[in-house]
């Protein structure tokens, strides 16, 4: 567990941060709070050449509210997501999401952008993203462009990422007022990916629910968006046998690996659980 | 007397003796990170080694070539079987009579087996040159199911041992067969379940895990070529044993051979042992004349230093209708990996797994085990626990809950109807043990009372009938757990390791200011000797165990001692330190009585000094004493205030204790939930109740952790699959239940103080209780046994195999 060597770069703006890893190429990698990348390095799974280090790049930390987006820069960490009473009043879940990512020490060194950028169908945030139609600013030698975290993910650790591009920030619409939410992660222990989980915003109106986004955190390669089962609870008030029917929907775009957390058919079972239990408890809290 | 004379309270509290909840004196340095561990040792010049391991479980060693890894900048020599051949010690003898690769000899037994040493000036470039190692195998058919070990057409591991039909332990019945121990009465045992009315019959698993200390193990070895020295640094449970061995295998006199065993971040018997890395490292600097440095990684400490467990026991138990035991019968398949490194006392190869009996007067019993050879690591270490202790407690505590389930008992009174009573102590079990002292009904009838136990089963009786009408998807179990150890290894007419009897020791030299230092055989690595070596001490001579230094781990200034694991530290050394107290003790008095100018039989001994009896006061402190043993001795005597004890225990001691865990489980989804867990434990004489609280406390965790999910797994073709803590559980403080804890006090009888040792109870206690509970919460369902660990996926496949689930 000892990572090979390589050499470390620190620019100060993005503008130097893209040269930098446009000009070394294939062998870059960024590092933001190397706790996704430095376990691989460790493993020597992953063995970059360089490492182009965003800690001193002040523009890419903080969280602001620009019009009906919460913009949150990519180095703004997992604690400072929960440290922040804007992000607790206008996107509640995110707090609930990043508190059951793994223990305070690697949330005081892990970032947003580092987590929603690194393709890890275990991480927590990308699913979520899907799931409040989040776009990521990314920024590389072509320039910049914005991208739905729904078309970003590609496979196990593939994403749209072109050679030399960053994420800059990660532009968040504010759910509406009075929405219900959820994550719920089924995990063995603390610091423990999800055996399955599932995210759910919805909204409310006479008693039937209005409309409904589901994610879903590592039943498959890359996170998803269950639309099936989102539209199947559309119009209902949540009855029993539509609960069903949206676990169904979600188990069916299912396609978990078997692991230490338990069989195909286990991770799948439980991932349609968290699907009901989500819809519940965010369709409790909607007002 | 005027009123500034403290008054006896007083003076016993100052000494904070046996029975003080003293604070553990070695977490001043481990608090303020101010510890020394083998790691922090840094020499000139230190080398740093680190290890070519292999990919395949079973493979033939074509070529080693080092050629490119000698290019790498840094790196100074790669040491293979070949290079060590030339010294002799490609392969070395492990404690149970087996002989052990140190470096792939030709084949390759074990995925992460230790292929070849790659030396480096820092530790970098000797994992960069690992990787330019190449080596070329040839893989062999992988032999992983230990039920398929001894097939006729299993592929032959142990080359080494063709055409050996005997093994350490007598005869062989296969090429991969290592022993068969079989100990009891077989005929009358037979004729017991022939007769029986009622018997029950499962085959019990207790699965691969690992003792994962969060220290790995580590060593550093320096060799003095001037003076033939060699001084190693080492995360040792057994400095002393460690010495005895180096001198043997490297043929080192063992007087130029110093062990150092600094502070240790957890053993549980891990760090028992001889490991490759050892070996290696001392080869390499007495090779390369500089100290060379070797620190396991995690994964490596989790595939390649010792496990522990993977007993698979075939229990049968013979009773009356009523519930009367009348005939135990076990056969074990013990699979010990590619070499049988079990760290046992020498004549045991199944350790003490013969207490399988347990707290129940069983008329007769026998048991049979076999151990054979597979494709995994080497081993099996008694993970917090006495040699196999653990495996048998959970056998039996299994098996009468099996039994309480077909007679349609509660289990709770299953137990009290076969338990050994008071007056049968010392009790002779049917497969060969003295059993000290002990009051079970007590203790059972203590956690019943205290934990509401008939409440809490008229609760699950109400939640069994909600779970039938679909009110609720919870079930509910109560783990019951009535264990018996046997600890304190051991009377030397039982037990030695490689010849050494293991006795153990205590030297106390007394300062003149009243001040001492005290050392032993013995080696702390978390179990606080610091802190209540000295209370014994404090108690026996009326010293302050604050005036009691305790230094134990290097060979060159401790007693001779076999170290620490299998709870022997309090009831072996512990003993050994009570004796040398009381050698002190009669000198003392002997100056005490010149002193105070009056026959030794007139003096009493009172708390801290001694009085003249029927004259109050005249009195001489020990403090005093201490001075005048330096300067006033009586003519003839020699001066000083010095003892030493070596102790060669009598019997071993039988800790017990009763355990209740309350669980919930979540049929949907396997999750549990510890509701409560409630342990009562007599270990005998408390010497501190705060300590003997912090081992319960980690002894259940791990407990909690193996019976819930900790498991070393591989896949069919051999491979680990459980190599890090990300898929080893290892619980963190938010997963690990709120425990409740409980004593009773019966002394051992035969102990000089009467403490019986406590660090592994809690281990070989918790197991049975955690597993009872789920299986108990399934078994309305018609389960009768489920095998551990019981991980939230099992856990559902359960309630689905049962039908719970759709
Ligand atoms: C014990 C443990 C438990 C964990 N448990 C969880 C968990 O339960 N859920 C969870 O979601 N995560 C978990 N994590 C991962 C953690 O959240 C990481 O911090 C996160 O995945 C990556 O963020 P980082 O800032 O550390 O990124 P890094 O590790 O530095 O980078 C990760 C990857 O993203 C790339 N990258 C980083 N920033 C950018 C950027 N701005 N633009 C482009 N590429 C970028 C890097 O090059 C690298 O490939 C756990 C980690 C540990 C060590």
């Amino acid at each position: 567990m000892i990572p090979g060597s390589f050499s470390y770069h620190r620019p100060a703006s993005v503008a130097d941060a893209v040269k930098l890893l446009s000009d070394l190429g294939e062998d870059a990698r960024p590092l933001a709070g190397g706790h996704s990348l430095v376990p691989m390095m460790k493993l020597r799974l992953a063995t970059p050449a360089h490492l182009v280090d965003l800690h001193g790049i002040a523009a890419l930390k903080g969280i602001r509210r620009d019009g009906n987006n919460l913009v949150i820069g990519a180095m703004t960490t997992q604690h400072d997501l929960l440290a922040s009473d804007e992000v607790g009043k206008s996107v509640p879940i995110l707090h609930e999401a990043a508190l059951l990512i793994a223990d305070p020490q690697v949330r005081y060194r892990g970032t947003i952008g580092g987590n929603v950028a690194n393709g890890d169908p275990g991480n927590d945030m990308p699913a979520l993203m899907m799931t409040l139609g989040v776009a990521y600013r990314l920024e590389g030698p072509g320039g910049v462009r914005d991208v739905a975290a729904a078309d970003f993910y590609q496979g196990a650790y593939f994403t749209a990422l072109e050679p030399g591009e960053i994420l800059t920030s990660v532009l968040v619409p504010v759910p509406a007022a009075g929405h219900g939410y959820a994550y719920e992660k089924l995990k063995r222990k603390v610091g423990d990916y999800a055996t399955a989980a599932a995210a759910v915003v919805l909204t409310m109106a006479g008693g039937k629910v209005a409309t409904c986004t589901i994610g879903l955190t590592n039943v498959h390669e890359t996170p998803l968006l269950a639309t099936d089962a989102a539209n199947a609870v559309i119009g209902t008030s949540l009855d029993a046998a539509t609960m069903k029917k949206a676990a169904e929907a979600a188990e069916a775009i299912m396609s978990p690996a078997a692991d230490a957390r338990g069989p195909i058919e286990y991770r799948k079972h439980v991932g349609g659980i968290m699907v009901t239990r989500a819809l519940q408890r965010a369709a409790a809290r909607a007002k | 007397m005027n009123d500034m004379t403290p008054t006896r309270e007083q003076r016993e509290a100052v000494l904070e003796g046996m029975g003080c909840k003293r604070k553990r004196v070695e977490d001043i340095r481990f608090t303020q990170g101010k510890g020394n561990y083998v790691d922090d040792v840094k020499l000139p010049g230190m080398l740093h080694g680190d290890f070519v391991r292999s990919p395949h479980p079973h493979a033939r060693v074509k070529k080693i070539d080092d050629s490119e890894a000698l290019k790498v900048p840094g790196v100074l020599a790669v040491i293979t079987a070949e290079t060590l051949k030339t010294v002799n010690l490609a392969w070395m003898p492990t404690l149970a009579g087996d002989v052990q690769m140190v470096l792939a000899d030709g084949k390759v037994l074990f995925q992460n087996q230790e292929v070849a040493f790659v030396v480096a000036t820092d530790r970098y470039a000797a994992d960069d040159g690992i990787n330019k190692v190449v080596v070329e195998y040839e893989p062999l058919p992988p032999l992983v199911d230990p039920f398929k070990s001894m097939d006729a057409d299993a592929p032959v591991l142990r080359e080494d041992l063709a055409g050996k039909t005997t093994g350490a332990h007598g005869p062989r019945k296969h090429h991969n067969h290592i022993f068969e121990w079989t100990v009891g009465d077989k005929e009358l045992t037979d004729a017991a379940f022939k007769k029986a009315e009622v018997t029950i019959k499962e085959m019990i698993s207790y699965h691969r895990t690992h003792p994962s200390p969060l220290e790995t193990c580590q060593c550093v070895c320096s060799f003095d070529k001037i003076k033939g020295e060699l001084t190693i640094w080492g995360t040792f449970q057994a400095p002393h044993v460690i010495r005895t061995v180096v001198s043997l295998i490297a043929k080192l006199p063992e007087q130029k051979i110093h062990v150092i065993a600094p502070d240790i971040g957890g053993g549980f018997g891990n760090k028992v042992g001889a490991y490759p890395g050892y070996i290696c490292a001392a080869v390499a600097s007495i090779v390369t004349g500089k100290p060379v440095k070797w620190v396991e990684d995690r994964i490596e400490n989790l595939t390649a230093t010792s496990f522990a467990r993977d007993y698979h026991m075939t229990t049968e138990i013979a009773a009356t209708k009523e519930g009367k035991v009348t005939g135990l019968r076990v056969h074990v398949l013990a699979d010990h990996g590619a070499f049988d490194a079990c760290a046992d006392p020498s004549k045991w190869p199944a350790g003490f797994f013969n207490i399988v009996t347990g707290s129940y007067d069983f008329p007769t019993a026998h048991l049979a085990v076999d151990g054979v050879y597979t494709n995994k690591a080497p081993g099996g270490v008694a993970y917090r626990c006495s040699f196999r202790v653990t495996e048998a407690a959970y056998c039996i505590e299994r098996a009468m809950d099996i039994l309480a389930q077909k007679l349609n008992m509660d289990p709770a009174e299953l137990r009290l109807k076969n338990f050994i009573k008071p007056e049968q102590f010392p009790y002779h079990s049917a497969l060969g043990w003295e059993y000290d002292s002990g009051d079970y009904h007590t203790a059972m009838r203590k956690m019943m009372e205290t934990t509401g136990y008939a409440a809490l089963r008229k609760e699950q009786a109400e939640k069994r009938a909600a779970f039938a009408r679909g009110e609720t998807r919870e079930i509910m179990g109560l783990g019951v757990s009535f264990f018996t150890e046997i600890v304190g290894a051991g009377p030397s007419k039982n037990c030695d390791i490689l010849g050494i009897a293991m006795f153990d020791s205590c030297e106390i030299r007394m300062h003149p200011t009243g001040a001492g230092i005290a050392r032993m055989g013995t080696k702390s690595q978390g179990q606080g000797h610091e802190t209540t070596w000295a209370q014994i001490i404090a108690t026996e001579i009326g010293i302050p165990a604050d005036n009691i230094q305790v230094e134990e781990g290097n060979t060159d200034t401790a007693p001779y001692g076999l170290g620490t694991y299998g709870s022997r530290s309090t009831p072996v050394a512990g003993a050994a330190i009570a004796m040398a107290a009381r050698k002190i003790k009669a000198k003392a008095q002997m100056i005490a009585a010149y002193k105070l100018e009056v026959h030794e039989d007139d003096l009493e001994w009172d708390i801290d000094g001694f009085r003249v009896k029927g004259l109050p006061e005249k009195f001489m402190s020990m403090k005093d004493i201490c001075w005048a043993a330096y300067n006033a001795v009586p003519p003839g005597m020699e001066p000083g205030l010095e003892a030493v004890s070596y102790y060669d225990p009598p019997n071993m001691t039988y800790p017990f204790g009763a355990y209740l865990c309350v669980m919930d489980i979540d049929v949907d989804t396997g999750v549990y939930k510890v509701r409560r867990f409630y342990a009562l434990d007599d270990c005998g004489t408390r010497i501190n109740p705060m300590i003997i609280e912090g081992q319960v406390h980690g002894g259940l965790t791990e407990a909690f952790a193996i019976a819930m999910g900790q498991e070393i797994r591989y896949d069919e073709t051999g491979n680990v699959v459980t190599g890090s803590f990300m898929d080893f559980f290892m619980p963190t403080a938010v997963e690990t239940p709120h425990w409740e804890t409980d004593f009773t006090v019966t002394p051992s009888p035969h102990h000089p103080i009467g403490a019986k040792g406590v660090g592994e109870s809690p281990n070989v206690g918790g197991v049975p209780a955690f597993s009872n509970a789920v299986n108990d919460a399934f078994s309305f369902l018609g389960a009768t046994h489920i095998q551990m660990p019981h991980d939230y996926w099992r856990n559902w496949k359960a309630a689905k195999d049962l039908g719970a689930v759709a």
